[in-house]
């Protein structure tokens, strides 16, 4: 069922259709379908850390962590931005059809892409301290660490918090705009930060 | 509101900093002791959340126990993968035990952080 949330502030109004009132499309706040290839994903990760043979853990970690790296650098450089300067119709629409998929997609690649990059670098010894680029390995662990506290203590309450504002009968524009901005702005952040990911990984891949 | 957000973003940074400066030790045996401190700091910070919270008149506890729930259930499972890969690595003693309680205070606190930024906004009592 769809809802309709106030008419937006001032500022907005210029974007917003001459009715005022704003249809918002019914969408669940977790997918539950997209459970199923994320339980699947799981199951591969168990598995692959289970066999701890090279191609399946060097699998997870490249296509997991290639996968986090472009969604997070897509989402703060390129779509972030133009969310920001879509209408507030837009905007909601956009909102309620890509924020629920980035609840199931994004702890999930993140927890794949350690979980196998750990394993990964048990069997190949590049996490041991004598690894002659042991300073790269530990940079990489500051960089993640990083990227892992603004992402789970900003950006998916954000997330998420924004998805229940929107299933209200009479959603806060005010509300929304504060946490969208809020996840726009840390996305972007996670963005820069994963410029220094790539540039440890390719120098840790070339030796 | 309390400072929930500010405070659990400092408990996981403390939390962080302790993997990582065990992470950058192993396999050498490792001093336990900062990674000690850290985990009771980010601990401390995590029950004086909880605290600091529990103070909060007209909180949407509802709210908050409904959507805390789902998200420990989500995060006790990403914990739990994490906790796999160290045991399969062979990880005992010490650290594994260090890592382990750093792991419950991100499996409690991450969805505390969740629960808390969507009842801040929710009406105390459900409609």
């Amino acid at each position: 069922m769809a809802t309709t949330a106030e008419p937006p502030a001032p500022s907005e109004a210029a974007a917003a259709p001459p009715h005022g009132a704003i249809t918002i499309p019914d969408f669940e706040i977790v997918p539950r379908l997209g459970l199923i290839p994320v339980a699947i994903v799981f199951a591969g990760l168990v598995v692959a850390i289970a066999v701890n043979e090279l191609w399946p853990l060097q699998f997870f970690h490249v296509a997991f962590g290639a996968a986090w790296t472009i969604v997070d650098l897509f989402l703060g450089f390129v779509l972030g931005p133009i969310l920001g300067r879509l209408s507030v119709p837009a905007r909601i629409e956009m909102t309620t059809r890509l924020m629920p998929k980035m609840v199931l997609i994004m702890p999930t690649v993140v927890t794949a892409t350690l979980a196998a990059g750990w394993q990964l670098g048990h069997l190949l010894g590049t996490v041991d301290s004598g690894y002659y680029n042991h300073g790269w390995i530990v940079a990489s662990y500051i960089v993640v660490g990083c990227m892992a506290v603004i992402a789970l203590g900003l950006l998916e309450p954000a997330n998420i918090a924004v998805l229940f504002e929107l299933k209200k009968k009479q959603p806060n524009p005010a509300i929304i705009e504060r946490l969208m901005k809020r996840f726009i702005y840390t996305a972007g952040i996670l963005g820069a930060l994963q410029i220094a990911t790539l540039v440890i990984m390719t120098k840790i891949a070339s030796g | 509101m309390p400072p929930v957000t500010q405070f659990g973003m400092a408990s996981l940074a403390l939390i962080v900093a302790g993997g990582i400066y065990l992470a950058a030790h192993l396999p050498q045996s490792v001093p336990l002791t900062p990674a000690i401190i850290l985990l009771a700091l980010s601990a401390l910070l995590l029950a004086a959340n909880l605290l600091s919270l529990t103070r909060v008149h007209d909180f949407a506890w509802w709210r908050f126990l409904q959507v805390g729930r789902w998200a420990l259930l989500a995060y006790a499972i990403t914990a739990g993968l994490i906790e796999y890969a160290f045991l399969r690595n062979g990880l005992s003693g010490g650290p594994l035990v260090v890592l382990t309680l750093s792991l419950v205070v991100y499996a409690l606190h991450v969805p505390m952080l969740i629960a808390f930024t969507v009842a801040r906004y929710a009406e105390p009592q459900p409609s």
